[in-house]
């Protein structure tokens, strides 16, 4: 008979240790996934985990997963404040949206005007106040009128996905284009391009601005007072108000923080990998965010680990499609997978499992 | 008196690193009113959770009227006629006394019958209530009568209730003692758990003291002096805290005409509360649990803010300010609930000191945080506050109630503070670091400081109060010296009988 006994603090061991089970126990299922659609699943998971880093290919699939994981790791480290002080911003997706579509008429505006040194850092400004101005709409609702902030970001993503279809085919359509929707490639347009910094490395503003992000918020949590202030409003909110936070403050900073990473993450995705302003640009990189951030432990460290991972899947999934033809949808299942086994081993962090055997009266 | 109820024997319980009960053994006979008297962390609650089947003993053996009495679950101990009424009450705010009392019971009859049989119990036995009313709109009293009407309908051979006076005005405490001893007149046996010495002695026939999980004597309560009784509960002789001769100095905080809507639909709204604090002056807010403690405590250290003019500091309107700014002007607090209120639970000591000194205490410079200085200071509260704990990295949670609210009111001493406000600040903790706790702050005033403390502990008020006002709906009565005042008349401030009977017949 299996017993769970509950501990009396959480297991420093195993709040490190889940993560990595969840990894290995996400390997298992999926294999188990492969196995029933007829292919061969280690041969399935090596193609997914080992060869996009370390395989033949490598060189073609690296950059690839770096350019992936810059946007979720941007949004997640942007959501990890939040969460950490159970403010709820679900709608990273659409602030993502909105940050791609502010950055990229800021580019649009200015073309074919060729001047780097001033529309670049005013895509990314623009980026990052549409990101801003997109989350502060629930923000400002739940603080002045008490509603809830998870269902209001949710729905704005909705609203954002249309706007881009809308301006896809109306404001920003490319002229030039032959009436097919979609805006000018920023791509080509040598002011605007979020190029490779490295010739080959897939290292853009995007990923070395995620890297900062990383850093820095490691620092604010540590060693800042507003990372204290976070850290205390999610152990209790009564200490909090005690201690001197003002709520409605922190709730407004939360979704700043997150906001505008989303949207620089949408402004760097739309200028570089991306290139256009498409019905099809939204990638639910907002949403995929989230598994990342609780992945990552909502610690900046884990959180660049667990967005390094799930671009992996993201990678490694695409070129299982194309070797072994194992359906897309898979990659999805895997990452659906990824969090429930997560949330399942979870269980012994702040359990503790024995075997006992059954016992007499 | 005569026949033995239940009899127990032996009763030893561990749990990993303490032994709780360590061979217990007594008996409590029919229509006996027994005490069972001992610190925090003497092994009441866990003697009395095995009593009532929540708990089940390592060793030992109960027997109930000779037959064997071993509960699996507090369902067959309410079947053998065991009931319990607990200190914290478990009622559900938005139902009504009947749907409340409906809820704990098997098979409920339908709510008219209920209704009925709870307005019989409770003409029978003194406890007037509505069974139609909603329990979110019923005072701690109110509440309380609920909870033993609900153990009555049980027809209970033994009553257990937990620290049954401590929601209670003395006044209402005569009544439930009426109450007690027509029940015990009618042959049902209590259990009466408490650590105040003279209601024990008043009403209780027989008393046992544990210390330290183990048994140290039962002995008949009326023969012995409150002090021979918290010897036997402490095991030494411990310090009264002294008062110092100290000259009031001038008003430092003024409060004038204080009113505040509650926060939620049950919390208490208060009224026109008005006082003046001295420096040197210790003012003593007495008052039963829920009649605006809370908000009074939080309108005052800035968690809820006020028009400026309301609170007066010092020569400052500071109702519209902040706990921080309030702070920097000297002013401090210590909330009642110390794990998620005053502290963090699951933050170390060092974080939860930076909690509230970080401004005072110059551990903030542009923003970033000194660990080191809020390491420092939380060392120094544990050494001179004699908190113990392996270090001041453990997480607050880990400390016991009484070594964290040493710290909780330790963190705000060592700030010097010249107006300190305090809610409950011994509550749950053992006698010696209750008077070290009231030392300190008897130490502050006289240093200079205006303390107000506000605690439904009448003795402890006493003890330390240089003038005294009771809370009562929201409302503070007026400010009258504490020197003089008898119990009666105190019982009188915090709202008399407010409409209890008394029992009947």
């Amino acid at each position: 008979m299996i017993q769970l006994e509950k501990r009396k603090e959480p297991s420093t061991f195993w709040i490190y240790a889940t993560p990595l089970l969840a990894v290995l126990l996400t390997m298992v299922l999926g294999g188990l996934l492969f196995a029933t659609l007829g292919k061969d699943p280690l041969m399935a998971i090596k193609t997914i985990f080992w060869d996009p880093i370390l395989g033949e290919f490598a060189f073609y699939y690296r950059p690839e997963v770096f350019k992936k994981a810059a946007p979720l790791i941007l949004i997640a480290i942007g959501l990890s404040y939040g969460f950490k002080a159970g403010i709820w911003n679900i709608g990273a997706e659409g602030q993502y949206i909105i940050g791609a579509i502010c950055g990229a008429s800021v580019a649009l505006a200015f073309y074919p005007l060729e001047a780097r040194w001033m529309i670049f850092p005013l895509m990314i400004l623009a980026g990052v106040a549409g990101g801003v101005i997109w989350a502060m709409i629930p923000a400002l609702l739940r603080v002045y009128f008490k509603t809830n902030e998870i269902l209001v970001s949710l729905m704005l993503v909705y609203v954002a996905e249309v706007l881009i279809k809308a301006f896809s085919i109306g404001l920003l359509r490319n002229p030039d284009g032959h009436g097919f929707p979609g805006s000018r490639n920023l791509n080509q347009y040598s002011s605007s391009a979020n190029l490779e910094l490295f010739a080959g490395t897939g290292v853009h503003w995007g990923v070395v601005t995620a890297l900062f992000a990383v850093v820095a918020t490691y620092v604010i949590l540590a060693k800042h007072q507003f990372g204290f202030f976070v850290r205390l409003t999610g152990e209790s909110s009564r200490a909090a108000g005690f201690a001197g936070v003002n709520a409605n403050r922190l709730i407004i900073t939360c979704f700043v923080i997150s906001g505008g990473l989303a949207g620089v993450a949408g402004l760097f995705e739309v200028a570089g990998p991306a290139g256009q302003i498409l019905g099809s640009f939204p990638a639910y990189y907002g949403f995929t965010a989230i598994i990342v951030a609780f992945l990552g432990r909502l610690h900046p460290v884990g959180i660049l680990f667990a967005g390094l991972l799930m671009a992996l899947t993201y990678v490694g999934g695409n070129a299982a499609e194309a070797a072994m033809n194992i359906p897309s949808a898979t990659i999805q299942i895997f990452q659906g997978m990824l969090l429930f086994s997560l949330l399942s081993v979870d269980v012994l962090t702040n359990y503790r499992v024995r075997f006992v055997a059954a016992r007499g009266a | 008196m005569t026949d033995t109820l239940l009899k127990i024997q032996g009763l030893t319980k561990a749990y990993p690193g303490v032994v709780a009960n360590d061979d217990v053994s007594f008996d409590i006979g029919r229509g006996e009113v027994h005490a069972l008297l001992g610190e925090n962390g003497a092994g009441k609650s866990t003697l009395v959770k095995m009593i009532y089947g929540l708990v089940k003993p390592d060793q030992g053996q109960m027997t109930m009227h000779d037959v064997k009495y071993a509960p699996t679950d507090p369902r067959q101990a309410r079947a053998t006629g065991v009931a319990m009424v607990f200190q914290h009450f478990s009622l559900f705010d938005a139902l009504t006394v009947a749907e409340n009392i409906a809820l704990g019971m098997e098979n409920p009859p339908s709510q008219r019958d209920l209704s009925d049989q709870i307005r019989k119990v409770s003409q029978n036995y003194g406890l007037p209530l509505d069974p139609r009313r909603t329990v979110g709109v019923l005072s701690a009293g109110e509440r309380q009568r609920v909870e033993i009407i609900r153990c009555l309908l049980q027809n209970p051979k033994l009553l257990i209730m937990d620290e049954p006076t401590s929601v209670l005005t003395p006044q209402e405490v005569q009544i439930l003692f009426q109450t007690l001893r027509k029940l015990k007149s009618e042959g049902t046996s209590i259990l009466y758990i408490s650590h105040k010495l003279d209601e024990i002695r008043e009403i209780c026939d027989t008393a046992t003291i544990l210390r330290h999980g183990k048994k140290v004597e039962t002995c008949t309560p009326s023969d012995k002096s409150a002090r021979e009784l918290a010897e036997m509960m402490v095991g030494a002789s411990f310090e009264a805290p002294k008062r110092s001769d100290r000259q009031l100095g001038d008003v430092i905080l003024e409060v004038s005409n204080l009113s505040l809507n509650a926060a939620d639909a049950y919390g208490t709204s208060l009224r026109g509360v008005t006082f003046t604090v001295r420096a040197g002056e210790v003012l003593g807010i007495g008052g039963v649990a829920g009649n605006g403690q809370d908000e009074l405590l939080s309108a005052l250290s800035g968690e809820a803010m006020t028009p400026a003019s309301m609170v007066h500091l010092d020569g400052r309107d500071i109702g519209h300010l902040g706990p921080n700014d309030r702070r920097l002007l000297g002013l401090l607090a210590a909330p009642e609930e110390r794990l998620g209120h005053a502290a963090a639970p699951n933050m170390s000591l060092v974080e939860n000191a930076m909690m509230t000194a970080a401004d005072r205490k110059g551990m903030v410079t542009s923003g970033f945080l000194a660990w080191g200085k809020a390491k420092q200071f939380a060392e120094d509260v544990i050494q001179k506050f004699d908190v113990r704990t392996p270090s001041a990295q453990n997480a607050a949670r880990s400390l016991s109630g009484g070594n964290l609210q040493k710290f909780v009111i330790g963190r705000e001493v060592l700030q010097e503070p010249s107006v300190l406000i305090v809610n409950q600040p011994t509550w749950g903790v053992d006698a010696a670091a209750a008077a070290s706790i009231r030392q300190a702050l008897l130490d502050l005033a006289t240093g200079g400081a205006a303390i107000i403390v506000i605690s439904q502990d009448l003795d402890e008020l006493i003890e330390i109060s240089d003038n005294f006002a009771a809370l009562n709906e929201g409302r503070l009565s007026e400010i009258r010296p504490m020197l003089g005042l008898t119990v009666d008349q105190i019982g009188l401030m915090m709202g008399g009988a407010h409409d209890i009977e008394v029992a009947h017949g």
